[in-house]
C-alpha cells in the first residue's frame, strides 16, 4: 500500500509537539507520546529510524533541532514516508527562505498547516513543488510571484498546473536575457588504507541547474559518457554546438570555460538518476537528456562513477607510537591534479588519541592545530596548488593513564577540500540545447568543482 | 521572508478562552482572523478549545481562503467531539463544494471526507458524486481519494452510491494526476475488502504503464505499487512489462526505484530466458548502490530490502560488495545492516578484502558494532569452507589485542567454528584457554564450557578447568549451568578415572537438588539414570556424532522471503515481517474467512521453526543432549520436593516482558482497578490475620478503606478498631462493622472517619497509630500514615483574583519550599487532571524561560489554605514545589502529600 503516514508530528527536542497532522483516524492523537517514552527519552534515540511500538510504526527524521515523526498503523511504504520528510523540509525550506528549525516552525505554523493540507491527502503524498504550491499558497511574507500585492484570489489556472504533465513549471514566464547556469558538483569518497591501497572510491556528481528562460523550453543535454556518445554516433546527430567562451568572476569560484570540449576522453556512468522533468523512457531509448525545466534552481541530475576516478590527493601517514607516552605523527599530502590549478580550503584532521596531553608540530604549508574537542590535529591549507606535497610532522605526548585496557583504535584520517575547475570523473558538458517555439537566443555557463565527500584514509 | 506567527502562542494573562470568543465574534475581518489563528495555535500546543466551536465555525463564512483552511482545520481536530454542531458546518461545506473556485471546491470535498460524523457524511455524497466528475482536474484527484476516505468510514454507503465505477471511470482520466489518485484509492480499498474490487487487466496495465511517463514522481509510486500485483500470463508479457518500467529506475525518488525493482523482480518470476534475467540484474545494481548515497534512513530502507534481494538474486550485488563497506561516520543502524549483507556477499573471491574490513572494524568504538564484526568473521569462516583457516587467523588475532568483549564473541564464534568444522582447528584450543579467566558473559562461558567437553581427551588438563567453574555452579546462569553438567559428563565418559567421578556427583547433586530450575533437573536426572543404569548407552546418547551445521543466521525461509520481496519498500520489508504479523486492522467487509486464519496460522508455524533453526546453529552444544530427550521420558524420577513455581511466572514475565516493551496503552484508558491497599499488618504478625488499610477521600467525606484477610486456621468476629491521638484529630465516627471471618476469606469496608476529635499536641506529624482487636486474637498494633491530601476539600477552588491577593496577603515567612529532584512531569495535561483528582484546583500557568510554573490551591477543613507554585521543565525531572500558608507547620505534611500525588 503506498501510503505513507497516518500522522506527522514535528517535535522539538525536549518532545513538545511543535505542529502535528492527523492524516488518517487508525492513530490516536497521543501516540506520540509513546514516541516520547519509549525513543526519545531511552537510548533507543538514533539506533533505528524506525520502530514499532505496540500497534504502530514509528519513522523518525532529525532535522536541526526537530525530530519529524511518521506514525502510520499499516503497511506503509517506508521509503516513501522518508522521501516525503525530505521533500516536505525542502519545501519548507523554500517557503521560510533558507533555516529549518523549531523557531522557523513557530514562526510560521499557519503557513505549515496550510502546505500540510495540500502536499499529502488521506497519506498520500501529492504535489510537492515548491514552484507550483508558491503559485496558490502565499502568506504573508511569502509573495506570489506574479504580483507583488498579496491576493486571495489564486491564479485561474493553478489548479491546471498543480495536476498538469509539467507539474514543476508554470507558464507564461518571460525573461529579458535568457540564461542557464550548469554546475557539476562531484564529491569524492575514498576510503585508503594504511598502505595506500584504494580500498573503495567512487565518485558521487550532481547537475546542479540554474534556469532563467522565458516560455517552455525544451533542453537537450549532452556529456561525454561512453554510451551517450555511442548511441548519438549511431543516430548522426548534428554536430554538437559550441558553448560561448566567457568569464564570469564570481564571490568564491570561478566559472570555466568550457576548455576540454571535444578532448575526445569519454567515461562510464555507474548509474545516472534525473529529477522528474527528464524523460526516462527517452533516455532510456536514446540515451539524450531531453527535459523541460522548472523555473529556477534544481538538481537535474546525479551519477556515480567508480572506474577511472582521478584522486586529487594522496595522503601518505606515518605514525609512530614511541613507548606509553610519546607518539610521532608525519604526514604528506601530495595533490595530483594540474600544476595550474589549485585546491581551495583544504582541512586535514589527524586522530590522537584522547590521553593527549601537548602537540608540537612543523608544517612547511598552511597551519596546524590541536584540537582536544575532536581529538584531532587540525591542519589548514587555504590555497594549495596542484602537483605539490606539503607535509606536516608532530610530536604528541600522552597522558599515562592507569586504565588502558583498549589500546587506541586509530580512527582514520580525514580530508575536505575543494578544487574548481576539476571533476575527479573527467565528466565534461559537451553541449546544452534549447529549443523554445519563440526561438531566442540563450546563453549557457558551465563551472566544475570537486569536493571531498567522505575522504578516509586509515592510519 | 519567514513569519512571525510565534506571537500567537503568547498567552495573556486574563482568561484565556473568554477573551477569544471575544475576539472571534468581533466584525473586524483582521481581528477575527488572528483570534483563529490564535485558536489554532492554542490547539497546536495541545490546549483544549473545543469549547469556542460555535464561534470558530461562525468564521467559516468568509471569502479569505486562508481564513477558511484554518476553520477547516480547527473542524477536522474538534467535530468529533462536537458531533451535534459539526452540523452547522455541513450547510457551508455544500456551499463551498460549489464555488466557482476549483481550489475551494476541492478543499470541501477534501475536508468533508476528514471528518468522521455521521451527520457530515451523509451530506458528503451529493457534492463527491458531483466532484468525481468535476471539469477541474484538482478538484477530481482530490475527489477520487475522498472516495476511499468515504469508504474507511461508511464502505456500504460507497457501494450503495455508485463510487467505486465512477472511481474506476478516473483510471481513464485525461489527466496523469487523476490516475494516480485513483489507483491509490482503489488500491487501498481493495487491500480492505474481500472481493474483488479493482481488478487488473492487461489492457489497464498498459494504460497505467502509459500514464507513469506523465506521472509526478508520487503518483509514480501510487501506480507502481498498485501494478506490482499484477501477475504477468506468459513470460513475454512479463517482459514486456519490464521493458517499459526499467526507465524508472533512473528517477532521483528512491521511493520510485524500489516501486520499480520491487515490479520487476516480481515480472522476473516468470521470465524463462536466462539472457533476459541476467540483464535485468545488471541493469538493477547500479541504481540499488545509488540508494546507498540517500539520507542514512532512506539507507536503511534500502539496506534492509537489498538485504532481502540479495537472498533471492546473489549475483545482482556480487560484484558490488565494495561499495557496502562500512564509512566512519556512518549511523551505527547503517552498519549493522552494510555488515549483514558484506557476509552474504562474501565468496572465495573478495574474502580476503572482507577480512581485513571486518578485522578493522573489530577495532572500532561502538561495542555492538565490534561484536557483530567479529561475529561475521566467524559466519564467514562457516559459509566459506577454503576461507575458514584464514578467518580463524584472524579470530586469534583479535584474541590477542584482549579487548574482553572482543575474546569472548570470538570464542563463541570459534565454538560453531568447530561444529562445522570437526577435528581441524582443534589446535587453536590451548591459545583460547589463556583467556579462560577474563570470560564473564554467560554465552561465552557455555561456549567455552562446551569445547572443554566436546574435546576433553585433547586437553591435559580439562577436569581442573572446568573444576575451577564448578565452585561457583549453584550462582552460574541456566545456560552455564546446563553446559557445565553436560561438559561434566562428557569429561567422565571420555576419561572415566576419580576426579572426574566426583565432580560429577557434585554436578549431578546441584542439578537436582540444589536448583530450582526444571530443564536443569530433567537433564541431570536423565544423565544420571543413563549413567547409572547403562554406561555404554550413555557414551553411545552422549558423545554421538553432531550433524555439521551451516550458516543459515539471518537466512529467510523461501515463501516468507517471497512475501517479503512482493512488499518491497514497505514496512514488511524492513521489519521482515509479513504484514499480517504487525497490522492490527482488520478488513472491513465481512471477511473472516478461512482463508484469511489459516494464512496466519501458517506464518505463526513458519516464523517458529526458522526461529528453532536459527536457535540450532547458534547453540550447538545443547543439541547433544537434545537427542536422549525422547527416548527418557517415560517414568518421572522421583518427584520434586515443590514445584518451581517461581520459574513460571518469570518465565511468562521474560516472554510478555518482550511484547510490554512494546505494547502501549495508549488506546484504552489506563485506569486499572483500584491499586490494592498497602499492608499493613502482616498475617506473619498477625497470627495469619493480615490487614490492609489506607486513608481515602471520597465526595467530600474521609473514609479508612480497610482489608482483613483471615489466614489463619480459626474464624474471627467481634472486630474492633481504635485510632490513637494524631496530628489531624482523625478518629472513627462509626463502629466498624466486619462479619465473621472464616477461615480463608476476607472482608473490606469502608470506615467513615471524622477530623478534628482528639488532637495531638507538639508538632504536625504523619503518623497514624491504630488498634484492632477480635475476640479470638490479641490486640494488635500497628502504624499508617497519613497522606494529608485525602483532607482536600472540594471548595478549595480559588478565583484568580483572590488566589493572587491572598499570595499577597502572606507574609513572606509564611513561605516554605522544597525540591523533588527525582520527579518529572510529562504530561502537562495528566498531571492537572490528577491533581485536580485530589482536589488540587490548577489556578493559572505561565512559562519562565524554560520552565513552566503551575499554580495551584488546596484547602483543608477548617479552612487552611495551601497555595502553590510548581517550577519545572515538562519531560526533565526535577520539581520545585513552593507553597504559601497560613499554616506553615503543615508544610512537611503538605510536601509528603503532594510527593505521593505527583508519583501518581
Amino acid at each position: 500500500m503506498p501510503v505513507a503516514a497516518s500522522a506527522v508530528y514535528f517535535l522539538n527536542l525536549r518532545g513538545d509537539v511543535l505542529i502535528n497532522r492527523l492524516y488518517r483516524d487508525d492513530v490516536g492523537g497521543n501516540m506520540v507520546d509513546a514516541f516520547r517514552t519509549h525513543i526519545m527519552q531511552t537510548k533507543e534515540l538514533g539506533t533505528c529510524p524506525v520502530r514499532q511500538i505496540g500497534g504502530c510504526s514509528f519513522f523518525y527524521m532529525r532535522i536541526s533541532n526537530v525530530y519529524i515523526v511518521i506514525v502510520v498503523s499499516s503497511n506503509a511504504n517506508v521509503a516513501c514516508a522518508f522521501k516525503f520528510v525530505v521533500e516536505a523540509v525542502a519545501l519548507f525550506k523554500s517557503y521560510f527562505g533558507g533555516a529549518f528549525d523549531e523557531d522557523a516552525i513557530r514562526n510560521n505554523f499557519v503557513l505549515i498547516y496550510e502546505l500540510l493540507d495540500e502536499i499529502m491527502d488521506f497519506g498520500y503524498p501529492q504535489n510537492l513543488s515548491p514552484e507550483i504550491l508558491k503559485l496558490y499558497i502565499t502568506q504573508e511574507g511569502v509573495r506570489s510571484p506574479f504580483s507583488s500585492k498579496p491576493t486571495d484570489k489564486p491564479v485561474p489556472n493553478a489548479t491546471l498546473q498543480v495536476t498538469g504533465a509539467v507539474g514543476w513549471r508554470r507558464e507564461g514566464l518571460v525573461y529579458k536575457k535568457n540564461e542557464v547556469f550548469l554546475d557539476i558538483v562531484e564529491s569524492v569518497n575514498l576510503l585508503m588504507s594504511s598502505k595506500g591501497n584504494v580500498l573503495r572510491c567512487d565518485v558521487t556528481g550532481k547537475v546542479l541547474m540554474k534556469c532563467f528562460l522565458s516560455g517552455m523550453p525544451d533542453l537537450k543535454l549532452g556529456l561525454n559518457d561512453k554510451i551517450g556518445l555511442e548511441k548519438e554516433s549511431q543516430l548522426k546527430s548534428r554536430p554538437a554546438k559550441r558553448l560561448p567562451v566567457a568569464i564570469f568572476m564570481s564571490v568564491s569560484l570561478t566559472w570555466s570555460l568550457n576548455m576540454l570540449l571535444c578532448s575526445g576522453k569519454t567515461i562510464e556512468l555507474d548509474d545516472v538518476t534525473f529529477h522528474q522533468c527528464v524523460n526516462l523512457t527517452r533516455f532510456n531509448s536514446e540515451k539524450t537528456v531531453s527535459f523541460v525545466p522548472p523555473d529556477g534552481e534544481f538538481e537535474l541530475m546525479k551519477y556515480r562513477i567508480t572506474e577511472g576516478v582521478n584522486l586529487p590527493f594522496r595522503v601518505l601517514p606515518t605514525i609512530k607510537e614511541l613507548g606509553r607516552t610519546r607518539m610521532e605523527v608525519n604526514v604528506k599530502v601530495k595533490s595530483v591534479f594540474g600544476a595550474k590549478m589549485f585546491a581551495l580550503g583544504v582541512v586535514i584532521k589527524i586522530p590522537v588519541p584522547k590521553q593527549t596531553a601537548k602537540t608540537s608540530f612543523q608544517v612547511s604549508s598552511g597551519r596546524a592545530k590541536y584540537n582536544a574537542a575532536i581529538d584531532c590535529i587540525v591542519w589548514k591549507i587555504r590555497k594549495f596548488p596542484g602537483q605539490t606535497e606539503p607535509t606536516m610532522s608532530a610530536e604528541v605526548e600522552l597522558i599515562s593513564t592507569m586504565t588502558e585496557k583498549k589500546s587506541w583504535t586509530r580512527p582514520p584520517i580525514q580530508m575536505e577540500f575543494q578544487v574548481p575547475m576539476f571533476t575527479a570523473s573527467g565528466l565534461r558538458v559537451r553541449f546544452l540545447k534549447v529549443w523554445e517555439k519563440s526561438g531566442y537566443n540563450t546563453v549557457e555557463w558551465v563551472r566544475y568543482i570537486t569536493k571531498a565527500g567522505s575522504y578516509e584514509i586509515r592510519c | 521572508m519567514s513569519g512571525h506567527d510565534s506571537k500567537y502562542f503568547s498567552t495573556t494573562k486574563k482568561g484565556e478562552i473568554p477573551e477569544l470568543k471575544e475576539e472571534l465574534n468581533t466584525q473586524y475581518k483582521d481581528k477575527r482572523k488572528d483570534a483563529v489563528k490564535k485558536v489554532i495555535a492554542a490547539m497546536t500546543v495541545g490546549k483544549d478549545v473545543s469549547s469556542l466551536f460555535t464561534d470558530v465555525v461562525n468564521c467559516m463564512q468568509t471569502e479569505n481562503l486562508e481564513l477558511k483552511k484554518l476553520v477547516y482545520l480547527y473542524l477536522i481536530n474538534y467535530a468529533k467531539s462536537q458531533p451535534d454542531l459539526a452540523i452547522l458546518a455541513v450547510n457551508t461545506f455544500v456551499k463551498d463544494s460549489q464555488d466557482p473556485n476549483p481550489l475551494i471546491r476541492a478543499l470541501a470535498v477534501r475536508t468533508m471526507g476528514c471528518i468522521r460524523v455521521d451527520k457530515i457524511t451523509e451530506y458528503l455524497c451529493d457534492p463527491l458524486q458531483r466532484c468525481l466528475k468535476d471539469d477541474d482536474p484538482y478538484v477530481r484527484k482530490t475527489a477520487a481519494i475522498c472516495v476511499a476516505k468515504l469508504h474507511d468510514i461508511n464502505a456500504e454507503l460507497v457501494e450503495d452510491r455508485g463510487f467505486l465505477e465512477s472511481l474506476k471511470d478516473l483510471i481513464s482520466d485525461n489527466n496523469p494526476m487523476v490516475v494516480a489518485n485513483a489507483v491509490a484509492a482503489l488500491a487501498e480499498i481493495q487491500d480492505n475488502s474481500a472481493r474483488p474490487i479493482f481488478e487488473i487487466t492487461s489492457h489497464t496495465l498498459s494504460k497505467l504503464l502509459t500514464a507513469l511517463n506523465e506521472c509526478t514522481e508520487w503518483g509514480q509510486v501510487f501506480i507502481l505499487d498498485a501494478l506490482s500485483r499484477y501477475k504477468a500470463a506468459d513470460a513475454l508479457e512479463a517482459e514486456n512489462i519490464v521493458e517499459r518500467v526499467t526507465p524508472r529506475l533512473q528517477h532521483a525518488n528512491c521511493a520510485v526505484v524500489l516501486s520499480a525493482v520491487k515490479m520487476i523482480l516480481q515480472q522476473m518470476e516468470m521470465i524463462t530466458s536466462t539472457d533476459v534475467v541476467r540483464n535485468l540484474c545488471k541493469k538493477m545494481a547500479p541504481p540499488l548502490v545509488t540508494l546507498l548515497s540517500a539520507e542514512p534512513e532512506l539507507q536503511y530502507v534500502a539496506l534492509r530490502n537489498i538485504n532481502l534481494i540479495v537472498q533471492r538474486r546473489p549475483t545482482i550485488l556480487a560484484h558490488e560488495i565494495k561499495v557496502f563497506f562500512c564509512k566512519y561516520n556512518d549511523p551505527i543502524y547503517v552498519k549493522m545492516e552494510k555488515l549483514e549483507i558484506m557476509i552474504k556477499l562474501a565468496s572465495d573471491r573478495n574474502i580476503d578484502q572482507v577480512l581485513l574490513e571486518f578485522k578493522e572494524y573489530a577495532t572500532e568504538v561502538d561495542v555492538d558494532f565490534v561484536r557483530k564484526a567479529v561475529r561475521a568473521i566467524g559466519r564467514c569462516a562457516i559459509k566459506l569452507e577454503r576461507a575458514a583457516e584464514r578467518c580463524i587467523s584472524v579470530l586469534l588475532e583479535l584474541i590477542k589485542i584482549k579487548v574482553n568483549y572482543v575474546v569472548q564473541e570470538a570464542i563463541i564464534v570459534i565454538k560453531d567454528i568447530f561444529r562445522r568444522y570437526p577435528n581441524t582447528y582443534e589446535s587453536i584450543i590451548a591459545t583460547l584457554c589463556e583467556s579462560l579467566d577474563t570470560l564473564d558473559e554467560p554465552e561465552a562461558k557455555a561456549s567455552m564450557i562446551w569445547i572443554i567437553g566436546e574435546y576433553a581427551e585433547r586437553i591435559d588438563n580439562a577436569d581442573e578447568l572446568l573444576e575451577s567453574f564448578l565452585e561457583s555452579f549453584p550462582e552460574e546462569p541456566a545456560q552455564v549451568q546446563l553446559q557445565l553438567l553436560t561438559a561434566t559428563v562428557k569429561l567422565f565418559l571420555k576419561k572415566p578415572t576419580e576426579g572426574p567421578q566426583q565432580m560429577i556427583q557434585v554436578v549431578l547433586n546441584n542439578a537436582t537438588m540444589e536448583t530450582d530450575n526444571p530443564d536443569l533437573r530433567d537433564r541431570a536426572y536423565i544423565y544420571w539414570r543413563l549413567l547409572s543404569t547403562d554406561p555404554e548407552a550413555a557414551k553411545d546418547v552422549v558423545l554421538a556424532e553432531k550433524p555439521v551445521i551451516s550458516d543459515d543466521s539471518n537466512q529467510l525461509d523461501p515463501s516468507l522471503l517471497d512475501e517479503l520481496l512482493a512488499n518491497i519498500a514497505t514496512l514488511s520489508s524492513v521489519y521482515h515481517k509479513p504484514p499480517e504479523t504487525f497490522v492490527t486492522r482488520v478488513k472491513t467487509a465481512a471477511q473472516t474467512t478461512e482463508d484469511d486464519e489459516n494464512a496466519e496460522g501458517s506464518e505463526a508455524g513458519y516464523s517458529e521453526s526458522s526461529a528453532h533453526t536459527a536457535d540450532g546453529a547458534a547453540s550447538p552444544p545443547t543439541s547433544a543432549s537434545n537427542v536422549p530427550y525422547a527416548g527418557a521420558r517415560q517414568p518421572a524420577p522421583a518427584p520434586s520436593t515443590s514445584p518451581p513455581a517461581a520459574l513460571v511466572p518469570d518465565l511468562m514475565g521474560d516472554l510478555l516482558g518482550m511484547d510490554n516493551s512494546a505494547m502501549v496503552p495508549v488506546d484504552q484508558p489506563s485506569t486499572p482497578a483500584s491499586p490494592p491497599l498497602p499492608v499493613l499488618l502482616p498475617a506473619a504478625t498477625g497470627q495469619g490475620l493480615q490487614i490492609s488499610a489506607q486513608l481515602t477521600g471520597q465526595d467530600g467525606q474521609i473514609f479508612y478503606s480497610i482489608l482483613f484477610e483471615n489466614n489463619s486456621q480459626i474464624p474471627l468476629d467481634g472486630f474492633m478498631i481504635q485510632f490513637n491521638k494524631n496530628s489531624f484529630g482523625l478518629a472513627a465516627a462509626g463502629p466498624l462493622q466486619i462479619p465473621q471471618l472464616l477461615p480463608g476469606t476476607s472482608a473490606a469496608t469502608l470506615l467513615p472517619m471524622a477530623l478534628f476529635q482528639n488532637m495531638s499536641a507538639g508538632p504536625p506529624s504523619s503518623l497514624l497509630q491504630v488498634a484492632v482487636k477480635n475476640n479470638q486474637q490479641p490486640v494488635w498494633y500497628f502504624n499508617d500514615k497519613i497522606s494529608m491530601h485525602v483532607f482536600f476539600t472540594e471548595d478549595g477552588r480559588m478565583e484568580r483574583g483572590s488566589f493572587l491577593e491572598t499570595w499577597r496577603s502572606l507574609p513572606d515567612s509564611n513561605e516554605v519550599s522544597k525540591d523533588f529532584p527525582g520527579i518529572t512531569v510529562n504530561g502537562v495535561e495528566a498531571t492537572l487532571d490528577q491533581l485536580a483528582a485530589s482536589n488540587m484546583f490548577f489556578i493559572a500557568k505561565r512559562k519562565h524561560a524554560t520552565q513552566d510554573v503551575f499554580y495551584f490551591s488546596a484547602r483543608m477543613p477548617r479552612g487552611i489554605t495551601f497555595l502553590t507554585e510548581l517550577t519545572t521543565v515538562i519531560g526533565t525531572p526535577g520539581i520545585k514545589c513552593a507553597i504559601k500558608t497560613p499554616n506553615p507547620e503543615m508544610a512537611g505534611l503538605f510536601f509528603e502529600a503532594i510527593e505521593t500525588l505527583l508519583k501518581g
